[in-house]
């Protein structure tokens, strides 16, 4: 038995430790949003955060999560209110969508390490994360909304 | 007789390979060069009114118990509690048609914009393509196929509304109009929602006719409109294939042939049986199927058989091999394609003949989300989750699998994580697959693609060798021009050979873009060579568009520069009878200020192209690092496409045909030695990432004809354009795909 917090409820699943954290929270835990794309850490689609870092967690073993916190794109908010969700419906980034959760995951950790990230920050952050549907320069122009959102936020 | 008297007379059901799948007799006319014609034909309102009529008579397959929804076609429903169903029959795989058939349908029905929802449509012929005659989503035809029907089905639902209204009130329906879901009667101040109205609406007969709007009455359509499915993709509630669960639901790989053709001889599960959770190991005809009761106790399992395979004949293929080989049968004329003039005698009077030969390799299709299939099969039916581009095949495939009747079975189409062709196999591969493991699992089970079974698994883009020979004239005007094409049929052999293939044997998608070209050149001869190969291959995004655009528009600028001309001029000169791509040439060139300098060492190229009726020219301004690392920097798109539904949409597609296109043009090539497939992940078949994606600007061309293709005219003039700028910018001429850096470097022998 493994437990760890996921979305800020605790939970645990009897898989075998070894098991990536991708498939526990896809198969035992039912939560679809986290997305398998290579099973490698080659494509991000699989970004979760796991105590405030972003994390692939098609390779990450379930045993490495044990007692940790992680938020999967379902716990990034409960209304779609996360400033890179707002944006992101905003310009409409999303075409097939399903390497988006992850674009999104990458995106937070890169906001919330830096509030007015430039494109070459951005190309950085993001560029572990691949979409197949060529959605890159909306992306771009997503996060450099969602860093004014936010600041519109903390400002009022 | 009229082309569509002629078309509507020779309907029948044409036999297939498989006997349970038809398709329509329209579907002849489905050589893309027809396509308009056709639409234009079949759109012009006789078919039209046929549909609505046979479907106010039928009873519709998705019905609603409930009476107070109003369901007055397949289309749409509309409920008590003013929700607006609209049923989508083709597929949502990121190019926007779950908001853009809404927009059709709503001009006409004029719903309150914010309650309307979307569906996917079930199997039915009640959704079949207007133009194919199967239920399917491809080709860039989905606004086409839809352009009239979805708005004649909203205008059907408004006139039912009002006339409901205008009964209850005793005023005449003319005197009634609507807004935002609402029946207003302006001279008595009456109002009532239409979710009032559903119940009364529902009793009454559907009109045979309803006229249309002029198109300057437009209020959706035409204008930039958020997409309907983002929330849900932006917070994970987007179901995808791979998302379906079912109760009791087990989970299956399959280890199929190391070599295409391949077959088990016998195989060992001593290993895989030991690991906890897996649940049986059996021999099925596409291999050996694991299935466990989670994804990850497969996969393990999986790596544990011990198979012995019989390679067959597949194991002594080699692309390196067929490389020297495409181009020893290039030096052959192959089957006439196209033939205008006297090319021949027009080449022994030129004053100058230039000779080019250009390589495209296989392609894998590389959706994000890697196939996937959920079946729960019953002794008495069966019941299909997946993303499909392919209804009516994929259910008959199914059917016959299962040895059950395709009413039996009932298929599900979900969100698509990107289909590009590959989800519309005519022999529906991954469906028949699943079917045959569902039979050996014996509950409920999704059968799970891993990224290599994607790459290594085939149905590829073929590969392609184009050889050109152009006579020009003393003035170096191009007096001449042939072109030999060599490469595999992806449609003989499937069912759709009686229609893409001709009777001298030229499958019409491997010329497309060639047979077809534009420019004036008075003597002209498109030929192609189709060796039989086994590698299973397929449609892949934009189709023979994908080779003869990188071709041919390469080989142009080739014989510009050979003519002393500038690559836009020569274009503009030989376009002078094609007005839109002109137009489409024109703006493009004018928003990127070709000719205007550049900063040092970053050149720019043109190229156009036109296919799925739509006129597309591109600029792309790029530089080359001493190491011959290509960067992209600019990239300036134009299109013409007709009348756009969402511009927006039409926006987000060409940017991200641009960038596919690129990833072809830079990145991927799928290569077999000793019948193997050399690549395996996105580490050896590398997408385009954020770091390396230009500043992409697209300009659309106004226009009030008919809606065009949308999905994948983008794709063919990136290449040409990037290669064409590397030459501008370091005279090096790059004739194979992908581009590769090491014959670019500095010092490295300049090709032309």
């Amino acid at each position: 038995m493994t437990s760890f917090f996921l979305n800020g409820k605790s939970v645990t699943v009897d898989d075998d430790p070894s098991t990536p954290l991708l498939w526990v929270i896809r198969d035992s835990l039912g939560l679809t949003g986290t997305k398998f794309g290579c099973g490698m850490a080659l494509c991000g689609a699989c970004t979760v955060h796991l105590d405030g870092n972003a994390l692939r967690s098609c390779v990450a073993p379930l045993s490495r999560v044990a007692g940790k916190r992680v938020t999967t794109i379902e716990g990034l908010s409960n209304d779609e209110s996360h400033p890179l969700q707002r944006a992101w419906i905003e310009i409409d980034v999303p075409q097939c969508g399903y390497c988006q959760s992850g674009q999104i995951m990458s995106a937070a950790i890169l906001l919330k390490e830096n509030s007015k990230p430039t494109n070459k920050d951005i190309d950085e952050a993001m560029s572990g994360n691949i979409c197949r549907c060529g959605t890159y320069s909306r992306i771009r122009r997503a996060i450099h909304r969602a860093a004014e959102i936010a600041a519109e936020k903390r400002s009022s | 007789m009229s082309r569509l008297d002629e078309r509507l007379k020779t309907r029948q059901e044409l036999p297939t390979a498989d006997p349970s799948v038809v398709v329509s007799a329209k579907a002849t006319r489905m050589a893309r060069r027809d396509f308009l014609k056709t639409t234009a034909a079949v759109g012009g309102g006789l078919c039209i009114a046929a549909y609505v009529a046979e479907l106010a008579a039928r009873p519709l397959p998705n019905a609603p118990a409930n009476a107070t929804v109003f369901a007055p076609n397949a289309f749409v429903r509309i409920a008590a509690d003013e929700s607006v169903t609209v049923i989508a029959n083709h597929s949502e795989m990121g190019q926007g048609i779950y908001t853009s058939l809404p927009m059709l349908l709503n001009e006409e029905l004029e719903a309150n914009w914010s309650r309307i929802k979307i569906e996917a449509a079930p199997v039915d012929a009640a959704y079949n393509h207007t133009v194919f005659g199967i239920q399917m989503t491809g080709g860039s035809t989905t606004t086409p196929s839809e352009w009239e029907r979805f708005r004649k089905m909203g205008a059907m639902a408004r006139v039912m509304l009002i006339d409901a209204a205008a009964q209850k009130w005793g005023v005449p329906a003319s005197e009634c109009h609507v807004e935002k879901g609402v029946v207003i009667h302006a001279a008595s101040g009456k109002k009532a929602t239409y979710g009032s109205l559903a119940d009364a609406a529902s009793q009454l007969k559907p009109p045979a006719n309803v006229p249309l709007k002029d198109p300057k009455q437009f209020t959706l359509i035409g204008k930039p409109t958020r997409r309907l499915d983002t929330p849900s993709k932006v917070n994970g509630a987007a179901q995808f294939g791979l998302d379906v669960r079912l109760p009791g639901m087990l989970f299956a790989l399959v280890a199929r042939p190391p070599v295409f053709g391949g077959k088990v001889v016998s195989f060992d599960a001593t290993e895989t049986l030991k690991i906890p959770g897996v649940r049986a190991v059996e021999q099925i005809p596409s291999g050996v199927a694991v299935v466990a009761e989670r994804y990850w106790p497969a996969k393990l399992g999986r790596e544990k058989l011990k198979i012995s395979w019989d390679d067959g004949p597949g194991a002594n293929l080699s692309t390196s091999q067929m490389l020297v080989d495409f181009s020893k049968l290039s030096a052959s004329p192959g089957t006439i394609a196209r033939k205008t003039g006297d090319p021949a005698a027009a080449l022994a009077g030129a004053a100058k003949t230039i000779t080019a030969e250009y390589d495209v390799p296989y392609l894998a299709h590389a959706m994000m989300e890697p196939l996937n299939c959920v079946i729960d099969l019953r002794s008495d039916g069966c019941e299909i989750w997946t993303g499909t581009q392919f209804e009516t095949v994929d259910r008959a495939n199914a059917a016959r699998t299962a040895g059950l009747a395709p009413e039996k079975v009932k298929l599900n189409t979900t969100l698509l994580g990107g289909g590009f062709g590959r989800r519309a196999n005519p022999a529906s591969d991954f469906v028949i697959e699943a079917v045959n493991v569902a039979k050996v699992a014996k509950a409920p089970v999704k059968v799970v693609w891993t990224r290599e079974d994607d790459i290594a698994g085939g149905w590829y883009r073929p590969m392609w060798h184009d050889r050109f020979v152009v006579g020009l004239d003393a003035a170096g005007n191009p007096i001449a021009w042939t072109h030999t094409i060599v490469g595999q049929s992806i449609t003989e052999g499937t069912a759709f050979a009686p229609y893409t293939i001709n009777k001298d044997g030229v499958d019409s998608t491997s010329v497309e873009g060639a047979a077809d070209l534009l420019y004036g050149i008075p003597n002209l001869q498109v030929d192609l060579h189709s060796p039989k190969i086994g590698v299973p291959v397929q449609w892949w995004r934009s189709v023979g568009h994908s080779h003869t655009g990188f071709s041919v528009e390469g080989f142009f600028d080739e014989m510009a520069h050979a003519g002393g001309k500038d690559p836009y001029e020569l274009r503009r000169k030989l376009l002078a009878n094609q007005p839109r791509m002109s137009a489409v040439l024109q703006l493009v060139a004018e928003k990127a200020g070709w000719g205007k300098p550049l900063p040092p060492s970053r050149g720019r190229g043109i190229a156009t192209h036109f296919s799925f009726d739509s006129y597309v020219a591109q600029v792309i301004e790029a530089s080359v690092d001493k190491d011959g690392t290509v960067r992209v920097r600019r990239v300036v798109c134009a299109v013409d496409c007709g009348r756009t539904v969402n511009p927006d949409i039409v926006k987000a597609q060409m940017e991200g045909g641009i960038i596919f296109g690129l990833t072809a043009a830079l990145k991927t090539e799928i290569t077999l030695e000793e019948g193997r497939v050399q690549q395996h992940n996105f580490y050896d078949y590398p997408m385009l990432r954020m770091f390396e994606s230009p500043e992409i600007e697209v300009y659309i061309v106004p226009s009030e004809e008919n809606p065009t293709g949308v999905g994948e005219p983008s794709v063919p003039p990136v290449a040409p354009a990037l290669a064409n700028a590397i030459f501008a910018a370091t005279g090096k001429r790059v004739r194979r795909l992908p581009i590769r850096a090491s014959e670019l470097a500095a010092g490295s022998e300049a090709k032309s």
